[in-house]
């Protein structure tokens, strides 16, 4: 008896440890980054695989930009999504391990700024208004609304933002106050963007930015600000965000790209190279339902064509962020 | 007076063992008030989707399962094994006292601080990648001290007049601790493990931090298929190298989606996570039972 369950034991261990089929191995496309950018990868890695009908699988990590690009440079992903162009340290990262990449716009994300319903006295704000709210040097100083304005009411002013870890925030920091990363401290902080949403909608004294999807979805317990940025020829005065007016390039300075890169070695495998025509392709509908905003279909189109071409390196030349640009004519250089 | 000062004891007590139960009570009903109608069969058979109605939790089920699996099959032994050796053999000199100081000492270490190791031991340096092989050997470095400081606690539970007894008979170190000792710490040990298992599947630090995935629309592979031809069936180790997601990074992710409809999928999965460790926590329950009442002295 005791004998007979050994050897039994033994045929089930044997056959764990020597499996007697070599696995074939799964046609895999690795994406990594920004949680930003996630939602539209899920969108178009769904649908690719339906398209491909289950013989090709998508992976969607999502590490940050910063630690997408991280593995990306090593080699460890095939696609990095990125709410952010290549930053100086990364190129050399990329560089350093002979990785070199194919930068692709696939979205807008606008930036919005919100105030409660009940905020009846906000008409507009202007870029220098909001710099003069956000700057570090308003730490303290800057705390009642008719400081902004002098005919809004003598009443304080309840901040809120993203995070200092969000990609959103360093936009903003750079957009507004022109140093990416510099704010005053004395706002409330949340990296859960619905957080946000919960604070301003229940607070009368508030003002508050994040991205334009979040407003969407709570249209009925914001107001949204138009935002006048001094410049007349991107539109006149104060500018509404809409999916309009962040698509033509009005609404600025704080609507800002969304980026793929893509391994250039990796590109040449065929499921790589099939998913990331199918993102530049199909993707416009699918930006459109998660709830950011799509390029001109010039870029779309400029973009795939870089792609095919294998054009490699960054537009922004590995400057990190850069405010006020339009995709299609930053693409257009490289011709 | 004296019976004053007793009443008085009581309802604090009572107060303190009710707030919370209390506050456990209104998170559950909250969640349930929130998620109970996304409940489904669809809804655990449904890989993750853009469309919130669509969305299902198969990836990150399976996943979790296989996490905690392996998970329980590494710690327990290696633990188990740690905690007999401190406890029975290891003589008071320098040396143990230092394991012991940093046993105790992991038990208290930022779970994130493990995900780093586990990326730089285990994805890089073992190259097994971000498999559901690196994340259960993270889980397990994460449980090992408390599954070490559990089986110690049931060692020495057991009175010092049943090893003696057992000396006393004859009977050797080796079977005074494996016939006797062992048997009796069992439901403290079991109580001990699993409690740390339920620890592990609501982590997500560690396991984001290794490269565990969000998104992934397919499973590990089976390690048992059937076969039309002999042997019938066919063994495979290929799924502990395949990459993986689990619950509670669904939930995270589903959370801080700008849509409703994914508001509410996180909240049945939280349901569903929930069930899962109360599953987890009623099995120590019956296990301490059951061998408790196998012990007669």
């Amino acid at each position: 008896m005791k004998a007979q369950r050994f050897i039994i034991f033994l045929i089930l261990a044997a056959s764990i440890l020597f499996p007697l089929k070599a696995e074939a191995k799964r046609r895999l496309v690795k994406v990594d980054g920004s949680s930003t950018v996630f939602p539209i990868t899920e969108a178009v890695a769904e649908e690719f695989q339906a398209a491909k009908r289950g013989k090709v699988m998508v992976t969607v990590g999502i590490s940050g930009t910063g630690g997408g690009f991280k593995k990306f440079c090593r080699g460890e992903t095939d696609v990095s999504d990125a709410s952010r162009p290549i930053k100086p340290t990364e190129v050399e990262l990329c560089r350093k391990n002979g990785i070199e990449y194919i930068e692709l716009p696939v979205a807008y994300d606008g930036i919005a700024v919100v105030v409660n319903p009940g905020n009846n006295w906000v008409d507009y704000l202007t870029v220098k208004e909001l710099k003069k709210i956000w700057e570090p040097s308003a730490q303290g100083r800057v705390t009642k609304w008719n400081q902004i304005r002098p005919e809004w009411p003598d009443k304080e002013i309840h901040l809120y933002g993203p995070g200092v870890d969000s990609g959103t925030y360093d936009y903003f920091t750079e957009a507004i106050v022109g140093k990416e990363g510099a704010s005053r401290g004395d706002f409330t902080a949340s990296e859960d963007d619905n957080v946000l949403v919960q604070g301003v909608s229940t607070d009368p004294l508030a003002l508050g930015f994040f991205g334009f999807a979040y407003y969407e979805e709570n249209r009925d317990k914001l107001k949204l600000v138009p935002i006048d940025d001094g410049n007349d020829s991107n539109g006149k005065g104060p500018i509404l965000p809409t999916p309009e007016t962040v698509n033509n390039g009005t609404y600025q300075p704080l609507s800002r790209p969304l980026f793929i890169y893509v391994n250039k070695k990796a590109a040449k495998r065929p499921e790589v190279r099939d998913f990331v025509r199918f993102y530049l392709r199909e993707g416009r509908e699918l930006v459109r339902e998660v709830g950011y905003i799509p390029l001109p279909d010039k870029a779309y189109e400029l973009a795939l064509k870089r792609f095919e071409k294998g054009i490699t390196g960054s537009v922004f030349a590995g400057k990190g962020s850069q405010v006020g640009v339009r995709i299609e004519d930053l693409l257009k250089i490289e011709e | 007076m004296r019976d004053l000062k007793e009443r008085v004891f009581v309802a604090l007590s009572l107060a303190a063992t009710l707030a919370g139960i209390l506050f456990l009570s209104i998170l559950i009903i909250d969640v349930v008030m929130d998620g109970a109608s996304r409940l489904s069969w669809d809804f655990l058979t449904s890989f993750p989707s853009r469309r919130p109605g669509k969305a299902g939790i198969l990836s990150p089920l399976v996943g979790s399962a296989w996490i905690m699996i392996l998970t329980a099959l590494f710690s327990f032994p290696v633990g188990v094994g740690a905690g007999i050796y401190l406890e029975e053999y290891a003589g008071k000199n320098r040396f143990t006292w230092l394991i012991e100081v940093n046993i105790a000492n992991l038990a208290g270490v930022p779970s994130i601080i493990y995900g780093l190791l586990g990326l730089g031991l285990f994805v890089r340096a073992l190259a097994l990648e971000r498999s559901v092989l690196s994340g259960a050997l993270t889980l397990t470095l994460l449980v090992l001290p408390i599954i070490i400081m559990s089986t110690r606690e049931a060692l020495r539970t057991v009175p010092f007049s049943i090893r003696e007894a057992s000396y006393a008979l004859g009977a050797t170190r080796w079977q005074t601790i494996i016939r006797q000792v062992l048997p009796a710490a069992l439901p403290g040990i079991l109580t001990g493990t699993i409690l740390a298992m339920s620890r592990a599947v609501g982590e997500t630090a560690p396991l984001i931090t290794i490269g565990a995935l969000t998104y992934i629309a397919f499973l590990p592979t089976w390690p048992i298929t059937f076969t039309g031809s002999f042997p019938f069936v066919e063994f495979s180790l290929q799924g502990l190298f395949d990459p993986f997601t689990v619950l509670p990074i669904q939930i995270f992710n589903w959370v801080s989606r700008p849509q409703k409809g994914f508001y509410t999928n996180a909240a049945a999965a939280i349901i569903v996570l929930l069930i899962f460790t109360i599953l987890l926590n009623s099995l120590a329950i019956y296990l301490r039972y059951r061998y408790q009442k196998r012990m007669r002295w």
